[in-house]
């Protein structure tokens, strides 16, 4: 009785999937799905090459500086980091006294409270306030670039595949459209006030090319700022921001390792030992 | 319960045989998992399954206690207040990691559990209750773990929730007014994620309290084993304990090992990157995929494509649960009196197939749903349910199985024998 009911219930299964097979094999040959421009000349990242990437992994501190030094002159006008406090920029090498330089010369104040009038304003940051976001809420962040929100990076490496070295191929993969695309593909033309770029899921951003000349950021440790090397810095600093106990796990894992390695190694002489006499 | 050589339990200390009067707790772990529970002497490395699959839940549950301590249920500050374990909290990435990893390794240590009873026949007579609580366990594990996969309040979060509620919409007149009973809302919110905290944190001790029942089952015909045959004498068996206290040793620590590599140098390998975006219930993902541990599942959901007297969407979810219940129905499916996979050729080429079948299911269920790929989750979903369904119960009646041993104590000698037979002519 059991198996009578089963076999006809698996048999009416597998009828309505065999009608829903004959429905896309059908429209399969019928109706192929078209090309389309992304998936045609969408691009995989390229690699960064970071210090921080593989299971060795360590931040390159100097080139994390570097990057933040790009967020800070070029990023942050747009890009909030919302996650990050200006507290953790010791982690990457400064000092309290730069922190709080840092922090009192931030071009964004914090909102705050007039303690006499209780109307809003806006005061210095301190070393514990989070970064300040540029704009006072979405809102007024899209008003001011052409409706579009541009994102929080403070998870972005880890809120993209691949996310460093998605972050160094889109900075540096602004390019002119292919012309076999636009033969191609005439719809997928870039529309005005978006920008080509391979690296980007849907080909066209409406982040206008962000660093474009050599030299755009001094940095202060006298490293060449190409943009190349502004993009991979950047990539490096955010991978900190997203990940900043990357150096501490990597380090509790090697040790965790170890000592499993030894446990294994002794919890398989202890078997070895209890079954001796025992035929198994 | 239990065989009539099994050793009693005798206090040596007086504490102890003060405690064994008031209240026999130590004499219940020694006939548990000690010395007093015999266990057939030819147990696989399979066998160590069970007990990680506990101790899996251990761990879920101690990161999770704490890691509830620094979690606020709030639409508004969820994803912040993760971020802020990760950050702030001393070891909070360490806990966070262990629990999200933790999921995956239960999972994955869970599903060979189940795939040795698929291949050993374990659900089989007198083992029929230990199958069904198990399923019980698997279906309160699979509860439990969507909805903590929707406390980060991520993308996939958010979407997740929404596409999973979503499947009480398909049952035809009532549906929408009980997803939006179940969600307290008309889309995942405060009130859906208040509500799956608080059973996120229940659950997992439901799931303890079946595990007893699950072990107090066993415990009455006792441990099967890989030849199938019952334990018929005393030589055909070893006390649990020290005998494989001292084989689970070696299994928790392969098993902490891959955990820790997993932990502390993937961590977020098997997770999705758009669970690191904040949820938004104005932007919809490019693919909403589940966890990996549920796209067979899901594709077996995506497979249904075609309206027959029902709608396509309800036969996907009819599917969906349909391939989870089945397995209650598999001790009566399976009518051969043979359970282990090794004397049944048949049913091992069978079975060869619906392990292939599964991972395509899984492959299928987690790539983009171009034609191709639609194609092969149908035809894979049908070999799912012909397998159960059809295939099991026919191949029960028609195969011929191979001879089997008299005793599990000639299986192991017959072993041994045959190692030795082929070393002595390798040597001659």
């Amino acid at each position: 009785m059991v198996r009578a009911l089963s076999t006809l219930v698996g048999a009416v299964f597998v009828f309505v999937l065999g009608i829903a097979l004959w429905g896309t094999v059908s429209t399969a040959i019928t109706e192929p799905a078209p090309p389309t421009a992304e998936h045609e000349f969408h691009l995989s990242p390229r690699e960064a090459g970071l210090s921080s990437a593989g299971l060795f992994g360590k931040f390159d501190l100097r080139q994390v500086q570097r990057g933040f030094q790009v967020y800070q002159e070029v990023c942050s006008a747009c890009h909030s980091l919302k996650y990050v406090s200006f507290r953790d920029l010791k982690e990457i090498g400064y000092n309290d006294g730069q922190i709080k330089t840092i922090a009192t010369e931030w071009k964004i104040e914090q909102p705050s409270v007039n303690p006499e009038t209780g109307e809003a304003t806006t005061r210095k940051n301190l070393p514990s306030d989070r970064f300040p976001s540029p704009f006072a809420n979405d809102v007024a962040a899209r008003a001011a670039n052409n409706n579009a929100l541009p994102p929080d990076l403070s998870l972005m490496t880890k809120a993209r595949h691949d996310g460093q070295d998605y972050v160094y191929s889109l900075l540096t993969g602004y390019r002119p459209q292919p012309a076999a695309l636009l033969k191609h593909f005439p719809d997928a033309k870039t529309p005005a006030g978006l920008h080509y770029n391979p690296y980007f899921p849907n080909l066209n951003l409406a982040m206008p090319p962000p660093l474009t000349t050599e030299g755009q950021v001094q940095y202060q440790d006298g490293t060449k700022a190409s943009v190349d090397q502004m993009s991979k810095d950047v990539s490096a600093f955010l991978t900190w921001t997203a990940e900043p106990k990357l150096e501490a796990r990597h380090q509790a894992g090697f040790a965790s390792v170890i000592f499993l390695v030894i446990f294994v190694f002794l919890a398989w002489g202890a078997y070895k030992n209890v079954w001796r006499d025992q035929a198994h | 319960m239990s065989f009539p050589w099994a050793k009693h339990y005798e206090p040596k200390v007086p504490l102890m045989r003060w405690l064994d009067e008031k209240l026999p707790l130590p004499r219940l772990v020694y006939n548990a998992i000690g010395a007093g529970y015999p266990v057939p002497r030819n147990l696989n490395y399979f066998w160590n399954f069970g007990v990680l699959a506990g101790m899996a839940l251990v761990i879920q549950i101690v990161t999770g206690v704490v890691l509830a301590m620094h979690y606020a249920a709030n639409g508004g500050v969820a994803f912040g207040s993760v971020e802020s374990i990760m950050r702030d909290v001393n070891a909070g990435w360490f806990l966070r990691y262990a629990h999200a990893n933790g999921a995956s390794m239960f999972l994955a240590v869970v599903y060979i559990h189940i795939g040795r009873g698929l291949y050993y026949g374990s659900y089989k007579a007198p083992r029929e209750m230990v199958w069904l609580l198990g399923v019980v366990i698997f279906l309160l594990m699979m509860a439990t773990a969507f909805m903590g996969y929707v406390l980060p309040w991520g993308q996939m979060s958010f979407w997740g929730a929404q596409v999973i509620t979503g499947f009480f919409s398909a049952i035809p007149v009532v549906g929408d007014t009980v997803r939006i009973w179940l969600l307290g809302g008309f889309a995942p919110d405060n009130a859906a994620l208040n509500r799956f905290f608080s059973l996120h944190y229940l659950l997992p001790f439901v799931i303890a309290g079946v595990i007893i029942l699950h072990i107090w089952a066993l415990h009455i015909p006792g441990s099967s084993n890989p030849t199938g045959v019952e334990v018929k004498s005393e030589q055909d068996t070893v006390p649990f304990h020290p005998y494989y206290t001292a084989k689970d040793g070696v299994g928790v620590g392969v098993f902490l090992l891959v955990f820790a590599c997993l932990m502390f140098f993937a961590p977020n390998l098997l997770g999705h990157p758009d669970n690191y975006i904040e949820a938004n219930p104005l932007s919809t993902p490019a693919h909403i995929v589940p966890e990996w541990y549920f796209l067979p599942f899901y594709a077996i959901l995506k497979s249904f494509t075609a309206d027959f007297f029902l709608p396509a969407k309800l036969w996907g979810v009819l599917a969906m649960f349909g391939s989870i219940l089945l397995l209650f129905f598999l001790p009566w499916l399976d009518s051969s009196p043979v359970r282990s996979a090794n004397f049944r050729p048949k049913l091992r080429i069978f079975l060869g197939i619906l392990l292939l079948d599964v991972l395509l299911l899984g492959y299928v269920g987690g790539a983009e749903a171009n034609a191709r790929n639609v194609i092969l989750g149908q035809i894979a979903t049908a070999y799912y349910f012909a397998h159960f369904l059809i295939i099991l119960p026919w191949v029960a009646r028609s195969e011929r199985p191979r001879p089997m041993p008299n005793s599990i104590m000639e299986a192991v000698l017959n072993k041994q024998e045959g190692t030795s037979i082929t070393h002595s002519a390798a040597t001659a």
